[in-house]
Formats: structure tokens, C-alpha cells, sequence
């Protein structure tokens, strides 16, 4: 009896750790599977051009997407400019002033905010900027992509500063520093890796969205000047080649989703190294 | 929980009868430096210092003792006003810096003229010199020939200068732990306070590390005023001038040193600093 007991045991164990080794090795090689198709496909159109030329007329085959690449890089940076203060001075608040039930609704509220579907906070930023300016802009994208890093951003500063212990505060207020200058000065820069870090897996997040950006960058198959013309982007870009029906413009959507997907990485590892590179993990 | 806390000291306390007369303020030659008058604490409802009324005379070494929760960090704190960073506390009396009040200072003049070293070293996640530098340039103190020269004084009196004079540009994190509580001495005297305020400084230390404190702060108290809190009665014998022992939020006593270790006034005290205290 105790055998079998002990058999049936054996053999469950046995299953439950081939399928939990299976879905692991699933969940990581769909990664691999995924930047292996993007190249298997753009491939082709990965060249220099595509990253140096314009896109072609329609009906022309070659050129690139240079346009987009510095688009995108164009209205990330101008998301980061929107909703990287606001957020950050917003978690600064949680984490060092606000009250406890007050700080929960807060958090709460940040939290709904997080869940509102990027396509409605698309509209909001069409509502908010282009209609007022009259025309599809870059700052227009920027604010749909800030106002999507702003409950990140409020959430990774509160517990990032949260984690410095209190001591060092009191040793610095201690000194006559006020609460302020021991925040920008002492909590702050003890925080600053982690932070950092945060801030740009916030921002690796929304470099793929493209619903906010189908009704407010909306996209230019040319240069876009200054903040507030049309500008491509490489999610609205992919979008817009993958539903046309020239088989160029496939290989290039492939190409672009490549580029895309290694941009996002690089900017997620980078990340992760000046997180392990900080002075908290120093002192662990 | 939070109902049954406001009672505890008044029943444990009953068969003790609290002191009828004020405990006396020591008498020394010199002037006082802080002197307290009837100081009440209170963390929310709970009330954590009962009437406490002393005084700390200039240039002299003053140690607080008593058992854990008794309040004698409670009132430590009280004199650089940090308790007022919690939430919800509230103090009651009159406590006066040089004659000035103290509680209706500007709280940023109260802490600069009264420094605090903490129980664990806390550096800040700067430089040696940075963390040394940061009181004098946090109070607009920013001249490099000024600031670098009081980092060096205040290292000296700290009797850290000569270990780390070499690097002082390394984060602090990278010094031992007893080297740390002593830059965070430097970094409390580079503002010149008035009085050092010190909690269990020593606690976290080995012995040759708390030997160094010790022989510092008594060379430093020609130049500030020292209280210092400790659990160690050996280290209030050795170091301090005075000594107040501090009971269930209570002072029950507080006299020369010698005094209150060989001939304590009240029996409470004697049971404590004999080992009796059950």
C-alpha cells in the first residue's frame, strides 16, 4: 500500500515538473521564435537603406524608414518630456508627503488609470491636442504616449523612494536640512538607479503602442520639421505596410517590427545593467 | 491595543510612588546649556514622557540611562525637535536653548545648533567627503576653501582624518562600520552644533570600535555639549558627567555620575544599576 502510494506520487511529481519545464522553455523560446520570424522575413529589406532612406512612392520598390526610426525616437522623447515630470513629482508626493488614506486613493486611482485601454487614451489626447491645433502633430502623439507613462512612472518613484530608509533622512534633517532638500538631495540620488531603470522600462513599454498614435502622430511618408506636423512612427508605419497589399511593403513591416523589437530589448537590458550597477545593490 | 497602552505606565508604576520633588538639576559650576521644564510626550494617545524637567550643563557629558521603552531616546529626540517628523506626536512644556525657546524656533536653527548621531550609522550614499560637506553646504555654507577645511577639522575631532584622508572622494559605504559611526560624528560636528545629541551610538559597535567613540567624544566635549543615550551603564560610568536614569517615561533621577552609580538618591535607580531592576 505504501508503495503505491508512494508510486503514484513519484509519477505525479514527475508530471507536474515535465509540464511546468515545458511551458518554461515555451515562455522563453517564444521570444527567440518571434525575433527569429521578424528577421526570417525583413530580412531582406534590413539594409542600409532602410535605415538611412526615405519610404518610396507607392508602386516603387526599395527606399527605407528612416523617417519613422527618428519619428518614434521623436515622440518617445517628447512622451518622456510629458509624462516622466508629472509622474515623477506626482510619486514623489505619495512617497514622501501624503497621508495614508489619502496616499491609497491615490495609488488606487493611478491604478484605474494604468488599465484605461491605450485606443480611449488616443482620443483623449486627439480631444485634448489635435483638435484645438487643427492637425495630426508629434506633440500630439507625445502627450497620448505621456499620458500612458504617467501611472508607471508615479508607481516606480513612490517605491523606489520608499525603499530608502528612513535613517538617512533623519540624517539629514538632522543637519537642518528642510524635508525638501533632503529629498532632492539625499533620498532622491540614494534612488537615482533604480529610478532611472524604472523610468525606461516605462518607456520600453510604450515605444510599441499604436492605437494612441493612429489618430495623433497619425504618420508622413516624408521628414516631419519641428513638433507639430504629422510624424511617422515605426508601430503606425508597420501597421500601414502590413494592411497594404504590396509584398515590398510586407518584407519592410517584418524589418520594422525587427528594428522595433531590438530597440525595446536594448533599452529593457540596458535598464536592468544601471539597475545591478546601483549604489542599493552595492550595499546588499 | 492602542486603550490599554495610556494606563500601562500608571499601574506599573504605583508601588514605585513617583518622585515628590522634582529631580534637582545638577549642580555644577558651569552654565546650562538646555534646560527642561515639565516635558510631556505623546504619541498619539499613548503618553511616552511624564513632567520631565532637567538641566544639561555647558561642555559636560551628560548620559541618559534606563531600560528599553523608558523614553530616554523619546526625550533625546525631543530636543532636536525630530520627533516631530512622525505623524501624530504631539509635546508639552517649556525647553529652553540658551535661555531661546527651543520649540518655537525655526525647527532647520534647532537642528543645526543641536546635531544627532543615531544608533546605526546612516552615511548618506555620497562620498566621505560629500557626507561631511552636506550640513555646511545644506546651510548655504558652499565656499570649496571653507567647506573643505571644516571637513578636515571635523574628520580631525572625529579621530577619522588620518584612515581616510587618502579617500575621502570613495563612497562612504565602502568604510567599516565603526568608521562610519564616526563620520557621521564628523559629519554632525561640521556644523559646530552646540549640543550633540547621541543614541546608543555604540550599540551596533565591537569593543575597540566603541573605545574609539568614546575617547572622542571625550575629547570633543571642549567644543560641544554632549547627552549621549546607552544601554551600557559601563559606558555612562566612564564617559559621562551626569547621569539621569529614566524609567516608564519618568526621570527619576539625575545627579553627578559617581553619585548616581555609587550612591544613587532614589531606590529604583540603585535596583537598576545594581542588576536588580526585575
Amino acid at each position: 500500500m505504501m508503495m503505491e502510494i508512494s508510486a503514484t506520487r513519484r509519477i505525479v511529481n514527475g508530471f507536474m515538473l515535465t509540464l511546468s519545464g515545458v511551458c518554461t522553455v515555451l515562455v522563453v523560446s517564444v521570444l527567440f521564435f518571434i525575433l527569429g520570424y521578424l528577421l526570417l522575413h525583413g530580412a531582406s529589406s534590413l539594409n542600409w537603406d532602410f535605415f538611412t532612406k526615405l519610404p518610396k512612392p507607392s508602386g516603387e520598390t526599395g527606399g527605407g524608414m528612416a523617417n519613422a526610426i527618428v519619428g518614434s525616437g521623436k515622440v518617445l522623447l517628447m512622451a518622456t518630456v510629458i509624462g516622466v515630470p508629472i509622474g515623477f513629482m506626482a510619486g514623489v508626493y505619495l512617497a514622501e508627503y501624503s497621508g495614508k488614506t489619502f496616499a491609497f486613493a491615490i495609488r488606487y486611482v493611478v491604478d484605474l488609470l494604468n488599465g484605461v485601454p491605450s485606443i480611449v487614451i488616443g482620443i483623449v489626447a486627439y480631444a485634448l491636442v489635435v483638435r484645438p491645433m487643427r492637425h495630426f502633430s508629434a506633440l500630439a502623439g507625445g502627450t497620448a504616449l505621456g499620458i500612458m507613462m504617467i501611472p508607471i512612472a508615479v508607481r516606480t518613484t513612490e517605491e523606489f523612494l520608499r525603499a530608502v530608509p528612513t535613517n538617512i533622512r533623519e540624517g539629514a534633517m538632522a543637519l537642518g536640512a528642510t524635508k525638501a532638500t533632503t529629498i532632492f538631495t539625499v533620498v532622491i540620488p540614494a534612488a537615482i538607479s533604480g529610478l532611472t531603470s524604472g523610468m525606461m522600462l516605462n518607456l520600453a513599454r510604450v515605444a510599441g503602442e499604436t492605437a494612441p498614435l493612429l489618430f495623433t502622430a497619425l504618420g508622413n511618408q516624408f521628414w516631419s520639421s519641428g513638433w507639430l506636423a504629422p510624424i511617422a512612427t515605426l508601430p503606425v508605419m508597420i501597421y500601414n505596410y502590413a494592411t497594404a497589399p504590396e509584398d515590398d511593403l510586407h518584407q519592410q513591416a517584418w524589418a520594422a517590427g525587427f528594428v522595433l523589437l531590438t530597440l525595446v530589448l536594448i533599452i529593457n537590458v540596458t535598464a536592468r545593467l544601471i539597475i545591478a550597477s546601483g549604489p542599493a545593490a552595492q550595499r546588499r | 491595543m492602542a486603550t490599554p497602552q495610556p494606563q500601562q505606565p500608571q499601574t506599573v508604576n504605583e508601588p514605585l510612588t513617583a518622585p515628590e520633588t522634582k529631580p534637582a538639576p545638577p549642580k555644577t559650576g558651569s552654565q546650562c546649556k538646555l534646560t527642561a521644564r515639565d516635558i510631556n510626550f505623546f504619541y498619539g494617545q499613548f503618553q511616552a514622557l511624564y513632567g520631565i524637567s532637567l538641566d544639561i550643563p555647558a561642555n559636560k557629558v551628560t548620559a541618559f540611562i534606563g531600560p528599553s521603552g523608558c523614553g530616554k531616546s523619546t526625550f533625546l529626540r525631543t530636543m532636536n525637535r525630530m520627533n516631530e517628523t512622525l505623524r501624530n506626536t504631539r509635546v508639552e512644556g517649556d525647553l529652553k536653548l540658551d535661555g531661546q525657546d527651543l520649540l518655537g524656533m525655526d525647527v532647520t536653527d534647532v537642528r543645526r545648533r543641536v546635531g544627532m548621531v543615531f544608533q546605526k550609522s546612516n552615511p548618506f550614499p555620497k562620498t566621505i567627503f560629500d557626507n561631511v560637506a552636506y550640513g555646511l553646504r545644506v546651510n548655504g555654507i558652499k565656499k570649496s576653501s571653507v567647506v573643505a577645511e571644516a571637513v578636515e577639522r571635523s574628520l580631525s575631532h572625529a579621530a577619522l582624518w588620518t584612515e581616510v584622508k587618502d579617500k575621502l572622494h570613495k563612497p562612504a559605504s565602502a568604510l567599516s562600520g565603526g568608521q562610519q559611526q564616526r563620520l557621521c560624528i564628523a559629519r554632525a560636528l561640521a556644523v559646530e552644533p552646540e549640543v550633540l545629541l547621541l543614541d546608543e551610538p555604540c550599540s551596533a559597535l565591537d569593543p575597540i570600535a566603541t573605545l574609539k567613540i568614546e575617547e572622542l567624544l571625550f575629547q570633543i566635549k571642549d567644543i560641544t555639549t554632549i547627552v549621549i543615550v546607552t544601554h551600557n551603564m559601563q559606558q555612562a560610568a566612564r564617559l559621562a558627567d551626569f547621569t539621569g536614569f529614566f524609567l516608564l517615561g519618568k526621570l527619576i533621577e539625575i545627579d553627578d555620575t559617581k553619585k548616581i552609580f555609587q550612591n544613587p538618591g532614589k531606590k529604583e535607580t540603585e535596583d537598576y544599576v545594581t542588576g536588580r531592576f526585575g
